[in-house]
């Protein structure tokens, strides 16, 4: 008796990698979920999260930043350094510098959202990469756009 | 059998490109058949499809640095790649491609590449012991207790074969199938086999003596670059060597309809080594109690009856 | 450089025969720098030790130093698969210390986007245990699966691992429309893909003798010890934070809590396998109740508690959490505690290793589901 139950045992073990080898050969007919990038991209989401940037004023061109702070004095790894200074015939204050130290920020979105001027956003930047950690130590946020502090 | 020096020579080093050359396919078709399976593509840079992948790794291997542990036994550490890696081309000799493609015909082929298949573990366990690494030393001493219960299943199902055929050559054998091959008379022999062969070359669902996620690397830990390289070697070359003979013993060698011999030797043995490759991507790791009980209270009596029937079924 | 002090263990039986095998802070096995040094004898474990705090990274300290906005990034970066149910943890323990009131559509989407990580971190868990035992396919049928999961995450709060995605008082931003039908999609999709996973391992016969009767957790042992989450339940103790505590609105879906019996690895496979069916009935609740509303309400832009103190109690894919926050009225807090359920959980692995082969010692850590990170804190 005992013997015979050992053989089912033994059949049923063996059914049971079989319906396992169907499993990956189904696999192999299936296909790959890569993305075969740089030669393809993957789509990215509208809310996908790269470093954070400027956004200018529409009519100006100039940064829409108020230098108030929040957003330095809000990150969790003091990563924002923002200046700023009233330029000549203006009402506001304006930044004349914001660095970025990106390799302490974590993508927390905290500055995004407290921003009261809804002066910064996330970018789409994925791909960077670098030989030296100087390239993203102070990232210069204001280089692409217009300022009254630039010299030109 | 009269032949000179300069043609042993001449098929020694076609063995020696054969072993090369099967290698780099092997590693290809592995990374291959592991990407498809697992929903992803495998190597796609280097060449059209990655076929150059293995080149890349080759030349990696080579330029790493030779490392040797501390208080390893250096000896034996420097020759545990060796010892597994040099029967290969011994093994290969007996081994009949074609009816007429043959390094040498000996008339105890199959007891020469049995008896080579051996020293395979004893590299593993070289390899175990010399690297001062209690690592290794258990994947070594797995090893060795793998070999023990596996291999006499193994000769039973050779005996078997050679029973029905007659003759200890492996030339003999694959023409005593000319009117069906041996796997029509001895399906479940054929699963034992194939599982007894997973379980010498050490391939998963049997590769304990290198289970990665238990012991580190298991026997070659210690081993970087060309050590590495030739463990690796040597394990693909004894996949092959295994096929062969599972081709040769149960699927009849060269013999069949439409394609020249040396085409068919070819397809069946990359079928059965596709099929070990399939059984490395599907299945966990069995336990090494588990394995040594599967073998003996399993294995050993389905090959021992079956031996049995056919010794009675060829005496009537 | 200063030799750094070692932690001696004794042993009952020392013998010529015995060694101490490092299953160090570097392993495939171990998930995580744990560092477990064992004492074998052969192939058994007479004794295992865990050493811990490899990834200490003084998430309470730094706690302190942060206001409660501030903190969000951190918590979620303790036990990075669950991060979900660690940011409800903080957000519900500071709503419930100052006594805001949560819009109920932030409520149900706060679950939806929990249960989802819930099922993508027992993806993982499934791949990383099958990993352990030797199997190498399962890890990447689960990642390709869980590749839908991060992507409708990604859409919703745009990272894919460590979510910084509740606020106090709702959320920072809503879902769509698009999203809730990309979320029925995936759940029918995916309804139909689990029998795929059922057929591939857990009627393989290799994988049922590994687990079956390995690490066996008596319930009287898995009460004692403070055990909690599914390997609670994989001894048959049926007790999880939802239902005895409910939070976040979880007292409005009908599920039930999975329990199995056996105490072994296989038991709590089982209860896993079952939570992800459940956590698939809760999303597909919430999807055809959501309710239109606003998703956050007022709240003080600057945070500043009233003094005293509250504890908080989630159930994460791992087990219980409970965040305690002692509050001294200003900006930061004057303590905050973490009791993480991997932490207890560890706490078996000593008595269960004993006289276990190593391979089933390994089996047992990857049945257990645990996160390094969130031990060391």
């Amino acid at each position: 008796m005992m013997e015979c139950c050992k053989i089912k045992e033994v059949l049923n073990g063996f059914l049971s990698l079989l319906t396992g080898m169907k499993i990956t050969l189904g696999n192999m007919f299936i296909k790959p979920q890569t993305v075969q990038w740089p030669r393809q991209e993957a789509p990215l989401p509208a809310r996908f999260r790269g470093h954070i940037m400027m956004l200018a004023n529409d009519a100006t061109g100039f940064p829409m930043c108020i230098a108030c702070t929040s957003c330095a004095r809000n990150c969790p790894s003091q990563c924002i350094t923002v200046t700023g200074k009233k330029p000549e015939g203006a009402k506001r204050k304006m930044t004349n510098k914001f660095e970025l130290d990106f390799t302490k920020c974590s993508l927390c979105g905290l500055c995004v959202e407290v921003c009261p001027v809804n002066a910064l956003d996330f970018s789409r930047d994925y791909a960077l990469a670098s030989y030296t950690h100087h390239d993203f130590n102070r990232m210069n946020l204001l280089e692409s756009l217009d300022s009254p502090f630039t010299a030109n | 059998m009269n032949i000179s020096l300069v043609s042993v020579i001449c098929y020694l080093l076609g063995i020696a490109a054969l072993v090369g050359l099967n290698a780099v396919i092997l590693v290809w078709l592995e990374r291959k058949v592991a990407g498809h399976m697992q929903f992803r593509y495998g190597p796609m840079e280097v060449g059209p499809h990655g076929i150059l992948q293995t080149l890349a790794d080759g030349i990696k291997l080579v330029s790493k640095q030779l490392l040797i542990p501390d208080n390893a036994d250096k000896p034996l550490f420097l020759l545990a790649p060796i010892v597994s890696l040099v029967p290969i081309f011994a093994a290969m000799i007996p081994i009949p491609f074609t009816e007429t493609i043959q390094v040498w015909e000996l008339n105890i082929g199959l007891l020469l590449i049995i008896a080579l298949g051996l020293l395979n573990t004893l590299g593993i366990l070289l390899a175990g012991w010399g690297s001062n690494n209690k690592y290794a030393l258990l994947g070594g001493s797995r090893a060795v207790a793998q070999i023990l219960a596996y291999k006499i299943p193994l000769l039973i199902c050779i005996m078997t074969i050679i029973m029905m055929s007659g003759s200890y050559s492996l030339r003999d054998i694959a023409l005593a199938q000319k009117d069906g091959w041996n796997i029509l008379y001895q399906p479940v022999l054929f699963i034992v086999y194939i599982i007894a062969i997973t379980l010498e070359t050490n391939r998963s669902p049997f590769d304990f003596s290198e289970a990665e996620s238990e012991l580190v690397a298991g026997f070659h830990t210690e081993y970087s670059g060309m050590g590495f390289s030739l463990f690796f070697l040597a394990e693909y070359s004894y996949m092959l060597i295994a096929a062969a003979l599972a081709s040769i013993l149960f699927l009849g060698g060269w013999q069949g309809p439409f394609l020249p011999g040396l085409a068919w030797t070819l397809i069946k043995t990359y079928g059965i080594i596709c099929l070990m490759m399939w059984f490395r991507w599907t299945f966990p790791r069995v336990r090494i109690d588990q394995m040594l009980s599967f073998g003996w209270k399993v294995l050993l009596p389905i090959s021992l009856i079956n031996f049995l029937i056919t010794a009675g079924v060829l005496a009537l | 450089m200063s030799k750094s002090v070692q932690p001696t263990y004794t042993l009952e039986k020392v013998s010529d025969e015995n060694f101490a095998l490092n299953l160090g802070p570097q392993h495939p096995g171990t998930h995580g720098v744990l560092r477990v040094i064992l004492h074998m004898d052969g192939e058994y474990i007479l004794q295992a030790d865990p050493v811990l705090g490899y990834g200490h990274r003084m998430q309470e300290k730094i706690a302190e130093k942060m206001t409660y906005q501030q903190n969000l990034p951190y918590v979620s970066r303790m036990d990075y698969l669950g991060a979900l149910s660690y940011n409800l943890a903080w957000v519900c323990a500071i709503e419930r210390l100052c006594e805001f009131e949560v819009p109920e559509r932030a409520q149900t989407i706060r679950v939806i986007t929990t249960e989802l990580n819930r099922i993508s971190s027992h993806l993982l868990w499934w791949g990383a245990y099958l990993l352990d035992l030797g199997a190498f396919t399962p890890f990447l049928q689960a990642f390709a699966d869980r590749e839908l999961i991060l992507d409708l995450l990604e859409y919703v709060t745009g990272s894919r691992l460590t979510y910084c995605y509740y606020r106090f008082g709702g959320l920072p931003s809503d879902v769509d429309d698009v999203f809730l039908t990309r979320v029925s999609d995936f759940i029918g999709g995916f309804r139909k893909k689990l029998p795929r996973y059922h057929a591939l391992v857990t009627g393989n016969v290799i994988f049922e003798h590994r687990s079956k009767d390995v690490g066996v957790i008596l319930p009287f042992d898995a009460a004692s010890y403070g055990l909690s989450g599914p390997i609670l339940r994989g001894s048959g103790i049926a007790y999880d934070v939802r239902k005895h505590e409910p939070y976040s609105g979880y007292e409005s879906y009908e599920f039930t809590v999975p329990v199995d019996d056996t105490g072994d690895c296989m038991g709590r496979y089982n209860v896993r396998m079952e939570e992800i069916n459940q956590s698939l009935n809760i999303i597909e609740q919430a999807v055809s109740n959501i309710s239109d509303g606003p998703i956050q309400s007022k709240v003080p832009k600057i945070l500043k508690p009233p003094v005293g103190e509250v504890a908080m109690a989630v159930e994460t894919p791992r087990g219980e959490l409970v965040i305690y926050i002692e509050s001294d009225g200003s900006k930061k807090p004057n303590r905050v505690k973490y009791r993480v359920p991997s932490f207890a959980n560890l706490s078996i692995f000593a008595k269960l290793a004993r006289g276990q082969l190593l391979a089933d010692a390994l089996a047992v850590l990857g049945s257990m589901d645990m996160v390094i990170p969130e031990v060391d804190r």
